[in-house]
């Protein structure tokens, strides 16, 4: 917001290349006033982010040192990396929870992101009843979690689930239990997940799509390229800048995938076969004897991972397009 | 955002007073949080009032205690603020809500997890309401009542046994008799899983892992005696004790005669399974009497102790969780939340509840039993004649290394039981960081 709103200003207030030593002498162009106005219009923005936003990642990560029950402010013990080292070397959910997160980044990249693309270039193809489409495959994002996860229990239910119903394993013995077994859950939640991602990444794709210029088609189609090629070559580089959001969408809402499991885990933290690093966090924080600071640093833990993998993201990207450029 | 903001730049609205507009927004929605802060704490204290926290939010809990606030209104002229949350997330921010502007008098558990909050000191010793209501109870509650410092901080109300229940009706017709030892448990599941039953109702899903440990802990009391029992849940021994690998291997004989499927099911629907006679057996509570609303099919409910393993413990110990009320770390009326207490502590308090909801057994030793169902007499015979009782798995225990280290370990071992060796090794590398102090 603060950014998009000074825009504007920007050119006033730099004008171009000025030489450098000029800048020093130059004389002031706002007012006591005007300065005033930025200072809390930038100050109160930022104050909100280092309260809201940096000062709990800032605790969280001192936290992280200490061992602390969360009770009273006296017992906290600084124990410098011992969490950390007790992390990596002796807790048994902790790598089948990276080994998870990894499995839910390639799976939801490969699978629903390109699928939900699919739909949006489909949908934008002016077919009959897109409207109703789209509100079909957009509504388990608009659905409340709770919903959510009471539809897929009705659908993964051992006894009288619709998929144990269909395939005929619902009776004592030919049971598949859906999200039960450690060896299917993840997978059962994956597909869950699936079914609202594809919606998210629809409704984003089709936003860039009808932001697109038609005489760029246009132009393909008179150059002889059909569908396939109109998309891959033209459109598809073309919203470059959409591709970018979905997949930083995609690479977060993956890192950070909690609720669904949680919901379907029936929201007592991380259940064997779906452990995620999300959830052996509230694993040691939520609950009635807490684990502050060993939560606090797996919580760390994941914010170094989620940043590198963005941040290796985002500066590749624009480094390409200043070369680009 | 971006657009309407630019919009009015070009014309129309000053720029500046859009800016503002938005800006004050913002600063009303940051000192949202700090206003509601302020706004929403409690009232200055009123002597006639007492506050209650209540995790009873199911239809017949919550039935149940308001009965006992409107009783106690009209006794003492003190009025009971009730104020409800859902039973698991209670639980879930007990500790929050503990420290922050607790009621007066709140729900809880006896046990591990009412001895942790009274060393916290986030409740209230109350050894003068045990002064008036003391006499009422047995040598048992009284321990029970105590935290580790030797005071009283809980008033219990109810309690109801684990054991294994049945539908009468089914042992009639295929002529199957309550087993007293294991053997005769585990041929009789072996026969029961040949008639076409599920020999052992199981659902642990979701959020219901915590229903194993009702055969946990009785295999290991049976197996190992109480006092190893007790010494495995307050963290004292190894869980790669040489006992533990005979408690598993003792559960993996019975593991082929659980219900399959268990763990997708909600307890609910296993025990439903039951009810309807396609599941022989339960290991389960009394509270499994909350599925039931016809009297008839009550009637057709019966259980058995969980069978004796060790002839040296017999079937000494009863599991039998028990609730009742805890006095908070500052309460506003301590002067009425103490007769609240008392109250609550009092025979005529276990009847009201007892008769709203009758699937507990009250604690109260002068309690009215007289309308007392079948099930609740010999539940509180049961209970009676235990020589130890112990509370729950994860009541006895630290809650967070039953529900973060030993639930997932025990249930997926139960999924593919082997001899456990991996299991136990893994449960037992994360004890220390939860029984260090």
């Amino acid at each position: 917001m603060t950014s998009t709103l000074e825009a504007p200003e920007e050119p006033a207030t730099t004008p171009a290349a000025p030489p450098v030593p000029a800048r020093r002498r130059r004389p002031r162009r706002l007012g006591l006033r005007d300065r005033l106005f930025l200072g809390v219009i930038v100050g109160v923005p930022l104050l909100a982010l280092l309260i809201f936003v940096w000062l709990p990642a800032l605790a969280s990560f001192a936290l992280s040192f200490t061992s602390w029950d969360g009770l009273s402010l006296s017992e906290i013990d600084w124990i410098g990396w011992a969490n950390y080292r007790e992390i990596f070397t002796n807790y048994p959910p902790f790598w089948p929870a990276v080994q998870h997160n990894v499995i839910w980044l390639l799976f939801t990249a490969l699978l629903p992101t390109p699928f939900g693309i699919f739909l949006a270039y489909q949908l934008d193809r002016k077919i009959r009843f897109t409207r109703i489409y789209q509100t079909a495959i957009f509504l388990p994002m608009v659905l409340s979690l709770a919903v959510v996860g009471l539809i897929w229990e009705i659908i993964y239910n051992p006894d009288n689930g619709l998929l144990n119903g269909i395939i005929g394993a619902a009776s004592p013995g030919t049971h598949i239990d859906w999200l039960g077994d450690p060896d299917l859950n993840l997978w059962a939640v994956l597909v869950a997940s699936a079914w609202r991602h594809t919606g998210y990444i629809m409704i984003l794709y089709l936003a860039g799509l009808k932001g697109f210029d038609p005489a760029l088609k246009e132009a393909a189609a008179l150059d002889g390229a059909n569908g396939r090629q109109t998309f891959l070559r033209v459109v598809f580089p073309a919203l470059k800048p959409v591709n970018i959001v979905i997949l930083v969408v995609t690479a977060m809402e993956s890192l950070r995938a909690f609720d669904i499991v949680y919901v379907l885990g029936g929201g007592i933290g991380s259940k064997p076969g779906m452990e995620l690093l999300s959830l052996l966090i509230t694993d040691n924080i939520v609950g009635e004897t807490s684990h502050i600071g060993y939560g606090s640093a797996i919580a760390v833990i994941m914010l170094l991972v989620s940043l590198t993998a963005i941040c290796t993201f985002l500066v590749q990207n624009f480094r390409k397009d200043k070369e680009e450029a | 955002m971006t657009q309407q903001s630019r919009i009015p730049a070009a014309g129309g609205p000053r720029r500046r007073s859009v800016v503002n507009g938005l800006m004050g927004a913002g600063a009303v929605a940051l000192a949202g949080p700090a206003l509601a802060a302020c706004g929403g704490g409690p009232p200055a204290a009123d002597p006639k009032t007492v506050t209650f926290g209540s995790n009873g939010a199911d239809a017949t809990p919550k039935k149940a205690y308001a009965a006992l606030t409107a009783a106690f209104t009209k006794e003492s002229d003190l009025k009971v603020k009730t104020n409800t949350v859902d039973h698991d997330t209670f639980q879930k921010s007990i500790s929050s809500y503990l420290q922050g502007t607790p009621d007066d008098t709140f729900t809880w558990f006896a046990g591990y997890r009412m001895q942790y909050f009274a060393e916290k000191k986030l409740a209230s010793p109350i050894d003068e309401v045990w002064e008036t209501i003391g006499s009422g109870f047995s040598e048992a509650a009284k321990q029970l009542s105590k935290g580790a410092d030797g005071k009283y901080y809980f008033v219990p109300l109810y309690n109801y046994p684990w054991a294994v229940f049945y539908r009468k009706s089914v042992f009639q017709e295929r002529g199957y008799t309550p087993p007293a030892t294991w053997a005769q448990f585990v041929a009789l599941a072996k026969k029961m899983k040949k008639d076409g039953l599920s020999p052992i109702a199981s659902g642990y899903g979701g959020g219901d892992s915590w229903s194993i440990l009702g055969a946990f802990d009785y295999l290991n009391l049976r197996a190992n005696g109480y006092d190893f029992h007790m010494e495995l849940m307050r963290g004292d021994v190894a869980w790669s004790d040489r006992r533990m690998s005979t408690v598993l291997d003792l559960w993996r004989e019975v593991a082929p005669y659980y219900q399959s499927g268990a763990g997708g099911r909600s307890w609910q629907d296993a025990a439903q399974s039951l009810l309807d006679k396609k599941s022989g057996m339960a290991v389960i509570g009394l509270f499994l009497g909350q599925q039931i609303t016809d009297t008839a099919l009550r009637e057709d409910i019966d259980f058995f102790p969980f069978p004796e393993i060790d002839p040296a413990h017999g079937t000494d110990t009863v599991e039998a969780p028990t609730d009742g009320f805890m006095l908070s770390r500052k309460p506003k009326n301590a002067e009425g939340a103490g007769k609240f207490l008392e109250f609550l502590g009092s025979p005529e308090a276990e009847g009201i509840y007892m008769g709203v909801d009758p699937s507990n057994v009250a604690v109260h030793s002068e309690a009215d039993t007289s309308t007392y169902n079948a099930l609740q007499k010999k539940s509180a015979e049961l209970i009676g004649a235990a020589k130890h009782i112990t509370q729950f798995g994860d009541r006895d225990s630290d809650p967070g290394f039953i529900s973060t280290v030993v639930l997932p370990g025990l249930t997926q071992w139960l999924g593919h039981p082997d001899d456990g060796a991996a299991t136990l090794k893994k449960i037992e590398s994360q004890r220390s960081r939860f029984f260090s102090g």
